[in-house]
């Protein structure tokens, strides 16, 4: 069934690689169809980034009882960008005994395994910049570069914070590296591939984590915890607990390679949300019902990148949400949770996804005329 | 006291007793340490709490003053006195092994006075820099800043401490120990740091994340306010109470107040009074609120802090009408009030009344149990009662060990012999009785507000002083409950119009001196944890 899709992009792309093809010979055509990629996704990288950072100050200060920023623009919508032009202006203090190249190489390893896994994000129908078609771990595999730069970031700094900071992020990282891994694994058992365009495509009229019931709904809670913790936010914030390590790992930094770090936590918060969206919630997939025509095309009235930001938006919410409500874990709390709650807990949930698919319990088996693709 | 007068009279056979503001024993430097550690193990009332000790110059003589107290009843006091005429090598036999809070106390009466403790296992200087040149209280002190110039070039800290011990023969050796092992991974947290609550400084030794060993350094922003008060009127250092402990400004300055008011013997009216206690339990109110967020803030949990925060604002609006301070409000003068409260202040106070005990409950819902909390805070950072009376921690933190130390109880001062008001206590003496002692008070204290808010009768606000005010020759002792513990000040008159001596006795010493006993072995984390549960403030410490 073809609906009608007005405001999608993927039409105006299709008609630009067409015409780049028309006019240019095939790797010229290439190479700019990549450079245009490489700044789209850079820039909505910066952008999402402003938004996130406004959106954060936004929901936390309504969390607080305050106002929030509202000085610059109306209801302080410019304050993430003045902001921005402050850290970029900002000097970069030097500092005498760090280990030079591993200090200032730090920040790119984290930025860069940051950015390297929003590429692969499906923001829309046809807005994906790579598509593998082993996708999730692709993405597993370059987000968990990032404690690269963290280890490097305290082990150069020469202080005893960030060392104390960077040891914490080291141990908590690949801890719930494990947990989401297995969470999201949970869900590739089920769907049977681990490209992610297909992943989504396959949730046409049930979501994975319908689809899935139990188990599924296991893996998501699962995959929030840890998702939520690998990106060290409140209450896994150990590895930069204020109260404790002044700024643990980043202690030293200052200027935008401070901003680096700043700007990879609120991505990383974005891309958790992201994946959990496109694995378990669906995607950029419209909300649609088997038979009921009329509803779907209405649903796809609404563009597929508003469908996928709208429910990240939600995820987002409810990680602000988990931030600001809960104080710190400590340390042994933190491993505890991991290796002695999460860790079995999903074990023995992939051995029951086992079982259901090959029980054939997923929703699709069981009513196929009401969720079958 | 009579069987005390004879239980000292058998003790010490030539120690001079006098029954002055309080029960007074004098005795020679070599029997002061048996006088007191008989005060100390004697069974009937055993004085186990050393309330304060306050080195003194009298020019002649070196000293000190041991304020002596009973943990059981802390009505019962007793004041030791002690002094060496050799003013160049004066020393004196420590107390330590009997108090702990003494080990604090003796390092600083080290700096100011020049007296060195025998047996004190750490004599370097407190509150002062370890080259510090001349002993500042002494009256003979020479203050040309030329002597110690401040200097922009970083000073290596050092960690050796020096001692003079007395071996079983009876000598006297000198000799230094190591503070740290040569290995030890040492962090310094502090002097800036989030959660040290102002310039504190833990030299903190780690094995991993675990706690082995703190040092306490103070004294960052000492600023010399009982030598400052030797040269100012009576009127005229009132303020410098309310720049110790902040966050219970008035209430010092009460303490103040009363003691020079019954020193001279001046009638307070009884309007003034119950300004006073309203203002004094407002006070208390918003130094626990703040004592919760601070201590929310430093287990992670912002939006808790930023709450706590909220609440105190209302009682913050309340001081600003008064008298147009905030935080320091300037509301006690020697006989009475500065302000009189104004026209809605009833209806204000009473509409924060139901506010804030919504509030509380609040708090409870959203904070206290929650599961991170429960496990942060119960078991961690365990104070036992022995300890609790050793080291002096009085206040919430102390009544949280499950001792009944409630200044307001036991040496009623002002209303509070008239007002009916209950004791928190909690025996577990881990962080979360500390923690919900504060919040348990903030409810008593809105319980004697109301008893007082409708009942505040008409009259003066001042009663009649004279303009210049001179306390008859003798020593003065006033003790109050702040929101930390026990505050106390003693003034040493000389019949001037000047102090002869003035000492505070600060609360939040004794909780920052019993950090590093209840923190060892803990995580880095839960020693922030136990410094908020402690809730000390530094300015209070270094006076």
């Amino acid at each position: 069934m073809n609906y009608k899709q007005p405001l999608e992009l993927n039409g105006l792309l299709l008609q630009l690689d067409l015409f780049l093809r028309g006019n240019l010979p095939p790797f010229w055509a290439s190479l700019i169809e990549g450079l245009l990629i490489l700044i789209a996704v850079l820039a909505a990288y910066a952008v999402i980034a402003l938004i996130l950072i406004y959106a954060e100050r936004k929901v936390t200060a309504f969390f607080q009882a305050r106002l929030g920023p509202n000085r610059v623009g109306k209801y302080g919508f410019i304050q993430s960008i003045a902001d921005m032009i402050k850290i970029l202006i900002k000097e970069i203090i030097h500092i005498n005994r760090v280990d030079r190249f591993l200090f200032y190489a730090a920040p790119f390893f984290v930025i860069c395994a940051s950015v390297m896994a929003f590429g692969a994000i499906p923001f829309g129908q046809g807005l994906q910049a790579v598509d593998f078609n082993i996708g999730i771990v692709y993405v597993l595999a370059v987000s968990s570069l990032g404690i690269i730069g963290v280890l490097l970031a305290g082990w150069s700094s020469n202080n005893k914070y960030s060392m104390i900071g960077a040891m914490r992020s080291g141990a908590q990282f690949i801890s719930y590296e494990l947990s989401a891994a297995f969470a999201l694994m949970t869900i590739v058992v089920m769907t049977g591939t681990m490209q992610l365009s297909e992943i989504v495509e396959n949730q046409r009229y049930a979501w994975n984590i319908f689809n899935g019931h139990i188990p599924a709904i296991v893996a998501f809670v699962i995959y929030l915890i840890s998702g939520h913790a690998e990106t060290n936010r409140a209450p896994f914030d150990l590895p930069e607990a204020e109260g404790e390590l002044t700024a643990g790992y980043h202690t030293e930094y200052s200027g935008m390679q401070f901003g680096f770090y700043y700007l990879a936590e609120y991505l990383n918060m974005f891309i958790i949300a992201a994946i959990a969206t496109t694995v378990f919630l669906g995607g950029w997939m419209p909300i649609q019902i088997k038979g009921m025509d009329a509803f779907n095309q209405i649903m796809w009235y609404i563009p597929s990148y508003v469908w996928f930001i709208g429910k990240t938006a939600v995820l987002v919410f409810i990680s602000l949400w988990v931030r600001w409500s809960f104080p710190r874990l400590r340390i042994d709390l933190l491993l505890n949770l991991e290796w002695k709650y999460l860790l079995p807990i999903n074990l023995v949930n992939i051995l029951i996804m086992v079982l259901i698919v090959l029980a054939g319990w997923t929703l699709t088996d069981l009513f196929p005329i009401l969720f079958g693709n | 006291m009579r069987d005390i007068q004879q239980f000292i009279s058998k003790t010490v056979s030539d120690a001079v007793i006098e029954q002055k503001q309080k029960f007074t024993v004098t005795v020679a430097p070599e029997q002061a340490y048996s006088l007191i550690k008989a005060l100390h193990d004697n069974e009937e009332l055993p004085f186990d709490y050393l309330i304060s000790l306050t080195g003194m110059d009298w020019e002649d003589k070196l000293g000190v003053i041991y304020l002596l107290s009973s943990s059981g009843d802390l009505s019962k006091e007793i004041v030791v006195i002690t002094a060496t005429e050799d003013r160049d090598n004066p020393l004196l036999y420590s107390v330590t092994d009997i108090y702990e809070t003494a080990h604090l106390n003796e390092r600083e009466a080290y700096a100011m006075f020049g007296i060195r403790f025998i047996n004190n296992p750490d004599m370097r200087r407190f509150l002062l820099s370890d080259d510090w040149k001349g002993f500042p209280l002494r009256k003979d002190y020479d203050g040309n800043p030329g002597l110690n110039p401040i200097t922009i070039v970083n000073k290596e800290i050092v960690d050796i401490a020096p001692r003079i011990m007395e071996d079983a023969k009876g000598n006297l050796i000198e000799s230094t120990v190591k503070v740290f092992e040569d290995d030890d991974y040492i962090v310094n947290i502090g002097p800036q740091h989030p959660s040290t609550h102002g310039v504190m400084h833990f030299r903190t030794a780690l094995n991993g994340e675990i706690v082995k060993k703190i040092d306490v350094k103070s004294g960052y922003i000492h600023r010399g306010i009982e030598k400052l008060c030797e040269s100012l009127t009576y009127p005229q250092i009132l303020h410098f109470t309310d720049r110790l402990d902040y966050l219970s400004a008035n209430i010092n300055r009460h303490a103040l107040c009363m003691c020079v008011e019954k020193a001279v013997g001046i009638e307070v009216p009884p309007r003034a009074e119950y300004i006073r206690v309203i203002m004094d339990e407002l006070n208390r109110i918003s130094s626990h609120l703040l004592a919760f967020a601070a201590h929310c803030n430093d287990l992670g949990a912002t939006t808790a802090f930023i709450y706590g925060m909220r609440e105190r604002e209302h009682i913050l609006d309340i001081f600003d009408k008064t008298c147009g301070g905030r935080l320091i409000i300037n509301q006690d003068v020697i006989g009475g009030v500065m302000f009189d409260i104004y026209t809605d202040f009833q209806k204000d106070v009473k509409a924060f009344i139901p506010y804030m005990r919504d509030k509380l409950k609040e708090y409870d819902d959203f904070f206290s149990h929650n599961p991170i909390v429960l496990r942060r805070m119960i078991g961690v950072g365990n104070l036992s009662f022995t300890d609790a009376v050793s080291y002096g921690v009085t206040g919430p933190a102390g009544r949280g060990s499950g001792w009944s130390c409630d200044v307001r109880k036991y040496k009623p001062y002002s209303l509070y012999d008239r007002i009916e008001f209950k004791e928190v206590i909690r025996t577990e003496g881990d962080s979360y009785a500390r923690y919900l002692n504060r919040l348990d008070e903030i409810e008593v204290s809105l319980q004697i507000i109301e008893q007082l808010i409708d009942n505040i009768p008409e009259g003066n606000i001042v009663g009649t002083v004279k303009p210049v005010l001179r306390l008859p020759e003798g020593q003065y002792f006033q003790s109050v409950e702040t929101g930390k513990g026990e505050f106390g000040v003693f003034i040493e008159s000389k019949g001037d119009k000047h102090p002869y001596r003035v000492k505070f006795r600060s609360p939040s010493l004794s909780a920052v001196s019993v950090m590093p006993l209840i923190c060892k072995n803990e995580l880095l984390s839960d020693f922030i944890g136990i410094g908020g549960s402690m809730d000390y403030v530094i300015p209070d410490i270094d006076r």
